[in-house]
């Protein structure tokens, strides 16, 4: 009766089972490594603008206010890209010459909006809404991180779905007063010890139930 | 083959995960307007539902509150200390970057002027100052007219007018 395993069959399987393991390791370690690159994250990628529009500039160096410019941030899910008349409203007077506001004034004339580029994106399957952030005290800098130091806008955060629970299951530690909700720098805020309370009264006084908010329909419809 | 044919929708779906959907968002680019615009203004001589709420609330003035002047401090922090800063000089970051400076709220004329004055201004721009009718609800021009004139007080009443007690909290806030 002939054999029916060679001699080097089994090598063989060793070496084939090594190779799979080390694929299937090596897949796992890839595909990880990619959804958290910041090439799926977007973090730190500038997007094509047709102004290069520094928010350095006009919230770091003019302390304009988030609200100057997005007008429906506290009363709509949108934080409402500013129509050309809101930048006119200065540039109508100052850089009125500027080759770089050449798009600006001709939106303006032709009453054709300016093409933005979309930079903090969530898929169109999340309902997210700007005004309950706002009104219970979820900072700006939460999510949009420090625009007063981008003098061309990018993504601070990964605006994942890992991301977002973080906070709706454990939304203490990111309350801060509503009414400086559009401040960057908490910096001294966090070093008062008086603070760390303050989160978690908020949490009772708002009646914020941790347990509700990672339900799948909070933002997902 | 049909295998493969069955199959086929199925890997291609899995591609976006309905990421981007075929409907029209906010802000977006649409086939269905001739501009191409989602958000459409309203054709003229629209009525709008909150019409003649907004105009009643433009021409009645509030009540002067606490609560009314707390928002008009926020409202005009936001809208108006850029050019005019934060106790009504006109000395705010805006004009000195070329801006031309906004006349001071501390001139007799403006401390003589009524607040519908100032809720006007506001509602129509003035002078190069732009209509703020599209950034500031008609109640709260109310609340910011009524936080210009605590400014006005503000820096037209003399220390020894206070009583001893507010004396303590301002020399308490300067030293800060």
């Amino acid at each position: 009766m002939p054999q029916i395993f060679t001699a080097s069959a089994d090598t063989r399987l060793r070496a084939i089972a090594l190779i799979l393991a080390a694929g299937i390791l090596g897949g796992g370690m890839f595909i990880g490594g990619y959804m958290n690159s910041t090439y799926t994250t977007r973090i730190g990628w500038v997007q094509n603008q047709p102004v290069p529009f520094s928010h350095e500039h006009h919230v770091g160096g003019l302390g304009i206010d988030c609200r100057y410019c997005h007008t429906a941030v506290e009363t709509s899910a949108r934080a409402g890209l500013p129509p050309t008349h809101i930048c006119m409203t200065c540039h109508s007077q100052i850089w009125t010459g500027a080759p770089a506001l050449e798009p600006v004034r001709q939106s303006l004339a032709s009453d054709k909006p300016l093409e933005w580029n979309r930079v903090a994106r969530v898929p169109d399957y999340v309902f997210f809404n700007h005004s309950i952030h706002i009104n219970r005290g979820v900072p700006c800098v939460e999510c949009h991180g420090r625009v007063d130091q981008m003098p061309l806008m990018m993504q601070a955060k990964p605006f994942q779905m890992q991301w977002c629970l973080d906070c709706h299951r454990d939304p203490a530690p990111h309350l801060r007063p509503p009414d400086q909700v559009t401040r960057l720098d908490w910096t001294q805020w966090e070093a008062d010890k008086d603070h760390e309370v303050y989160g978690k009264l908020m949490v009772k006084a708002f009646g914020i139930e941790p347990k509700h908010l990672d339900s799948c329909n909070i933002c997902h419809r | 083959m049909k295998f493969f044919c069955l199959i086929l929708p199925l890997l291609l779906t899995a591609c976006d995960n309905l990421d981007h959907q075929p409907r029209d968002d906010h802000y977006k680019r649409t086939s269905l307007f001739a501009d191409g615009k989602v958000l459409q203004s309203p054709p003229p001589g629209t009525v709008g539902r909150d019409d003649l709420a907004l105009e009643a609330a433009l021409t009645t003035r509030p009540p002067l509150t606490q609560a009314l002047l707390e928002r008009g401090r926020e409202r005009y922090d936001i809208y108006c200390s850029v050019c005019h800063d934060f106790s009504g000089y006109g000395q705010g970051t805006v004009p000195s970057r070329g801006f031309p400076h906004p006349p001071s709220f501390h001139i007799p004329r403006l401390r003589a002027a009524p607040p519908a004055y100032f809720v006007d201004v506001i509602t129509h721009g003035h002078g190069v100052m732009y209509s703020y009718a599209d950034r500031v609800a008609p109640a709260d021009r109310w609340a910011i007219a009524a936080y210009i004139r605590a400014l006005q007080v503000s820096q037209d009443t003399s220390v020894t007018a206070l009583s001893d007690e507010e004396r303590t909290k301002l020399e308490a806030a300067h030293d800060q």
